[in-house]
């Protein structure tokens, strides 16, 4: 249910999406699903090196909110970024490779899971520290501005960064100066192992809105519903009007990383249980497609199929690809 | 009057005697004009041109949208700072007081310096942060540090701290010209220090120490501040007969090795002399330099001399016993060429 805090109750008249484009929202949900329970595989079977953080059970909000956004439209992304990046327009074998540590990798191999980045696609980086990157995302903003170009920056960020005060920093000057930044809050309710009404006083939504900035509670799990709400905060942004916030409530399936598994010290099976069998962003925009007649199970079936080989195509290159030349270690450094 | 500029060619200009404050204006008000992609972020930047009156005139020229006021947000506008630069534009980030680098300290460690290492040399953050160094102004501890080696340890940062005005403006219209972060240190007791500045559009690379005095018996290394404090030594010690080099390091990251170890090959002694912290500080990291590369030409140890390792006192009685002196610096010097 999409609510507002708007004090009118006009409810915006949705823009509307060709059917087709569901379709490929739908697609690009599965790449991410299929990519990250590849990524655990990775994980399980010691072939990749350090952690990752998964973003299964959020889909919807990468993918909602990178279809609204053009290329040249920046993003800043989390340690939870896979879908971050995809949604945006990375290509699985250069993430696969980024996240084993190859030359081939985005980044070749130097920033790893944490820290993938794509510049041609405007993804400005994951970032391994919790709100790191919102003045990032607040100053790629700025110069949007100052270089009048339209651009509007997307800020990633979890329940977790709502204690960071770097957050509170940037959303002031962003609201002060009417930056073109759009602020997405990807509530999965636990900052890492703890639940955010252990560590968050007072409201959510009403953080960004004590700067005068839009704020917008979403269901997170629907992606239609993200898309029609970053829509409107892009096009606001675009136009001069300034931030918003979007509080996107979901869940992440796994564990705050691939090597926490044993998590029922802090969640319950059960909660788990119901949030996947009932709030699926990926089942859920399936379901809506099966309802509304716009494809069919073994369409379905064909989509998930065909990226399912996409995705061992792209791990395999990944796999046998080679890790950069060891003189490497000193370049970059300095530009 | 001929001067010598760092490339080594002289060229008859017009010299003028101009502040340390008026240098740093001149570099930016020239690189702003030259690039439109330049813009001043910081507090009290604009009308106020800051309280240490340096950027007086900018925003009449440039205009509040590149000669921005920000809040009393450190963090965020060295985090916005980084953000701009990575996606064009070049932001000279103005932090009032070096003591409030602690506040910045992610935005530049964590996301400026690292950045373009971990993007495998794809996005670049050219971004300058301008701060200041230097106690002595009876501020105390919170505003009196000097904390450019916390910087200088970082691997993708600059770190440059300027001398004098000329250096000033040259260093600092290079940092800008810098496709990397550089952080800047001005010692607010300078900025009324009027030096030679010619006239004529110059820069000065980054990485190259400058010896500010030539001599044969002892190298005195000094930076920012303490080069003033260094030539004053180097004064008393002419008159005891003892001939002392000055070499001023200019960036403390690049550091110009050889210069540094070629002097002390030629003089054998040294004494590296910084306002920071003495301990775990930029003199260590100096002193280990001629250690190594100068090591079988040392008649002396190399001597250290920083900041007392106490917090910056109120007291001035207190204060002033706190920072190297001429005074100081020569009787060390005296003890090392004793036995001549």
């Amino acid at each position: 249910m999409v609510q507002t805090n708007k004090k009118k109750s006009r409810v915006p008249k949705p823009v509307s999406v060709r059917d087709e484009r569901w379709l490929h929202f739908y697609r690009q949900m599965v790449k991410i699903r299929l990519f990250e329970e590849e990524v655990n595989q990775l994980y399980l079977g010691a072939k990749m090196p350090g952690l990752a953080h998964l973003y299964i059970g959020e889909e919807a909000i990468a993918v909602g909110v990178c279809e609204a956004l053009r290329q040249t439209d920046y993003i800043t992304s989390t340690h939870r970024g896979h879908g971050h990046c995809i949604a945006k327009g990375a290509t699985l074998d250069k993430m696969f490779a980024e996240l084993l540590g190859k030359a081939a990798g985005y980044c070749h191999g130097k920033g790893g899971s944490m820290h993938i980045a794509d510049q041609e696609s405007g993804n400005l980086g994951a970032n391994a520290i919790v709100g790191g990157s919102t003045g990032i995302a607040t100053g790629a903003a700025l110069s949007a501005q100052m270089r009048g170009t339209e651009q509007v920056a997307v800020c990633f960020f979890g329940d977790g960064a709502l204690g960071q005060g770097l957050l509170y920093e940037s959303m002031n000057m962003a609201a002060l100066w009417r930056l073109p930044v759009i602020y997405v809050c990807e509530n999965n309710q636990y900052n890492e192992y703890t639940h955010y009404s252990e560590t968050t006083a007072g409201s959510l939504t009403v953080r960004a809105e004590a700067f005068g900035i839009p704020t917008e509670a979403i269901d997170g799990q629907d992606v239609r519903i993200v898309h029609q709400a970053a829509l409107k905060s892009v096009d606001k942004a675009r136009r001069g009007e300034g931030p918003s916030f979007m509080l996107c409530n979901t869940y992440r399936f796994y564990g705050h990383h691939v090597g926490d598994i044993d998590r029922t010290y802090y969640r319950s099976k059960q909660e788990e249980e119901e949030w996947k069998s009932q709030r699926d962003p990926v089942q859920i925009l399936a379901h809506w497609l099966l309802k509304n007649k716009l494809t069919d199970n073994s369409s379905l079936a064909r989509i998930e199929s065909t990226i399912a080989a996409d995705i061992k195509r792209a791990v395999s290159a990944a796999l046998e690809a080679p890790y950069p030349q060891i003189d490497e270690v000193r370049q970059h450094v300095y530009a | 009057m001929r001067v010598k500029s760092d490339n080594s060619s002289v060229s008859e200009t017009k010299i003028r005697q101009i502040t340390f404050a008026q240098a740093i204006n001149e570099a930016l008000a020239e690189e702003m004009r030259r690039d439109p992609t330049v813009f001043i972020i910081g507090e009290d930047v604009a009308e106020a041109g800051t309280p240490f009156k340096v950027l007086s005139g900018l925003v009449k020229e440039f205009g509040t949208k590149r000669v921005i006021d920000s809040p009393i947000s450190e963090a965020g506008i060295a985090g916005i700072g980084v953000g701009a630069a990575m996606t064009g534009m070049r932001p000279v980030v103005d932090i009032m007081f070096g003591d409030f680098l602690t506040l910045t300290m992610d935005q530049l460690v964590n996301q400026a310096a690292k950045i373009r290492y971990m993007s495998g040399g794809k996005l670049k953050v050219p971004l300058v942060l301008r701060t200041t160094l230097g106690a002595a102004r009876r501020s105390a501890a919170q505003h009196s540090q000097s904390l450019h080696a916390w910087v200088s340890h970082i691997p993708g940062l600059k770190v440059v701290v300027p001398a004098t005005p000329y250096d000033a403006k040259g260093l600092l219209k290079s940092a800008i010209r810098d496709d990397n972060p550089v952080v800047f240190f001005e010692d607010k007791m300078m900025y009324q220090l009027k030096g030679s500045v010619p006239e004529e559009e110059y820069t000065i690379p980054l990485g190259v120490a400058d010896i500010k005095r030539t001599g044969t018996d002892i190298t005195l290394v000094a930076t920012s501040s303490m080069v003033q404090v260094a030539l004053e030594a180097a004064g008393s010690l002419h008159e005891a007969d003892i001939s002392a080099e000055v070499i001023d390091v200019r960036t403390t990251v690049p550091l110009d090795k050889d210069t540094l170890i070629g002097s002390v090959r030629k003089t054998s002694r040294a004494i590296v002399i910084d306002e920071g912290y003495e301990s775990y500080g930029v003199t260590a990291e100096i002193a280990s330099v001629i250690a190594e590369g100068a090591f079988y030409y040392l008649d002396a140890p190399v001597r250290r001399m920083g900041a007392m390792d106490v917090p910056v006192p109120f007291s001035p009685v207190l204060e002033d016993q706190t920072v190297p002196t001429s005074e100081k610096v020569a009787e060390v010097a005296l003890g090392l060429c004793n036995d001549r």
